[in-house]
C-alpha cells in the first residue's frame, strides 16, 4: 500500500497541475489563454503552477509572437508525458 | 512448554498483520475516492480540450427542417409538369441552374444561421466558448472534404451533370462529418457513415437524387438532433 502510494507523483497532486497536464496530454500544444479558458483559474494561479510544471521539466515552453503580441506555447514534454502515464498506473493500481 | 513458545509469537504476528490490514483499509477508502475523482476530472479534461462538445440537438432538427422546406421548393420549382416524386431525368436552362444554386445558398446560409445560434446557447450551458481551439479544429477540418465536395458540384453543374449534384453533395458531406468527427462528439461518425451510404445509393438511382438529398439532409438531420437533445440535453 506505502510502496503504491510512492509510485504517485507529487506534481500532479494538485488539481491545476493535473488539469493542465491532461489537456496536454491530447493537444500538440495549447496557450496560455486556452489552458486559462479550460481550467477557470485566475492568471497568477495558472502562471505559477505552469512555472512549477516547467521546473519538474514536465512541460516545455515556446515564446512567440503573433501581431506583435506574445503568445506563449506549452507542450507536455517526453518526461512529463511518462511521469503522467506513470501516475495514472500507479492510481489504477490503488483503485485495483 | 516449547509449544507455547512458538504459538505465542505467531498468535501476536497474525494479530498485528490484521490491524494492519485494518488501518490501510481505512486510509484506503477515502483516498479511492479521491483518486476516482482525479481520473474523473482527467477523463473530462483531456475530452474537454481535444473537442468540441458543445453540439446542439437543436441545430440539427433546425437545419432538417429548413433543408426540407429547400427540397419541397426544389421540387416545385424543377418539376412544374409533374407532381409525384418518382425517377425524373430534367435538364436546365442557365436560369433555373441559377435560381437553384441561390436556393441551396439560401438554405445553407439558414441552416448555419440556426446553427450557431443554438450552439451558441449550448455552449454557453456547458461553459465552452463557441469560438476556441476546439471549435476552429472541428470547422477546419469539416470544411476540407466540404468545401472540395462544393467546387466539384459546382464544376459539374456547370459542365450540366446535374444528376450527379445532390448525391455528390452527401457522399462529400458525410466524409467532412466522418473526419470531424475526431473533434467533437462520437455520434456525429455514425451520421457521417449513413450519409456517405445513402450518397452512393443515391448516385445508382440517379433520378432520385432530390428524394435521397431530403432524406439525407432533412429526415437524417431532425433524427439526429432529436437523439442527440435527449441524449446531452442541449
Amino acid at each position: 500500500m506505502k510502496e503504491l502510494l510512492k509510485q504517485l507523483d507529487k506534481a500532479f497532486e494538485n488539481k491545476v497541475r493535473l488539469g493542465v497536464m491532461s489537456a496536454l496530454m491530447v493537444n500538440d500544444h495549447l496557450d496560455f489563454n486556452a489552458l486559462k479558458e479550460l481550467l477557470g483559474v485566475t492568471d497568477g494561479n495558472l502562471a505559477s503552477h505552469l512555472k512549477s510544471l516547467e521546473k519538474s521539466e514536465y512541460i516545455t515552453v515556446e515564446k512567440d509572437f503573433i501581431d506583435r503580441k506574445p503568445n506563449t506555447k506549452y507542450s507536455a514534454s517526453e518526461q512529463g508525458k511518462e511521469a503522467f502515464k506513470a501516475h495514472i498506473k500507479a492510481i489504477e493500481k490503488l483503485l485495483e | 512448554m516449547t509449544k507455547y513458545f512458538i504459538l505465542t509469537p505467531i498468535k501476536i504476528w497474525k494479530f498485528k498483520s490484521n490491524c494492519i490490514t485494518l488501518n490501510h483499509k481505512v486510509l484506503f477508502m477515502s483516498e479511492k475516492e479521491k483518486y476516482l475523482q482525479d481520473l474523473k476530472e482527467i477523463k473530462d479534461m483531456m475530452s474537454r480540450s481535444s473537442k468540441f462538445i458543445s453540439l446542439s440537438g437543436l441545430s440539427g432538427i433546425s437545419a432538417g427542417v429548413i433543408a426540407l422546406i429547400g427540397a419541397f421548393l426544389a421540387y416545385r420549382f424543377v418539376y412544374t409538369d409533374q407532381l409525384f416524386l418518382g425517377y425524373r431525368s430534367i435538364t436546365l436552362t442557365q436560369d433555373k441552374a441559377l435560381i437553384l444554386i441561390g436556393l441551396a445558398l439560401a438554405v445553407v446560409t439558414l441552416a448555419l444561421a440556426f446553427g450557431v445560434y443554438f450552439t451558441g446557447k449550448a455552449a454557453k450551458q456547458k461553459q465552452q466558448s463557441l469560438w476556441n481551439e476546439q471549435s476552429k479544429r472541428l470547422l477546419i477540418n469539416l470544411f476540407i472534404p466540404l468545401i472540395t465536395g462544393g467546387l466539384l458540384c459546382l464544376i459539374l453543374l456547370s459542365k450540366g451533370f446535374i444528376g450527379m449534384v445532390a448525391p455528390l453533395t452527401l457522399i462529400f458531406y458525410g466524409l467532412a462529418l466522418v473526419n470531424a468527427s475526431k473533434y467533437t462528439l462520437t455520434d456525429i461518425r455514425s451520421l457521417g457513415l449513413i450519409e456517405i451510404a445513402l450518397g452512393l445509393v443515391s448516385i445508382y438511382f440517379i433520378g432520385y437524387g432530390l428524394l435521397f438529398w431530403a432524406i439525407g439532409f432533412g429526415v437524417l438531420h431532425i433524427i439526429y438532433g432529436i437523439v442527440m437533445k435527449i441524449k446531452y440535453g442541449a
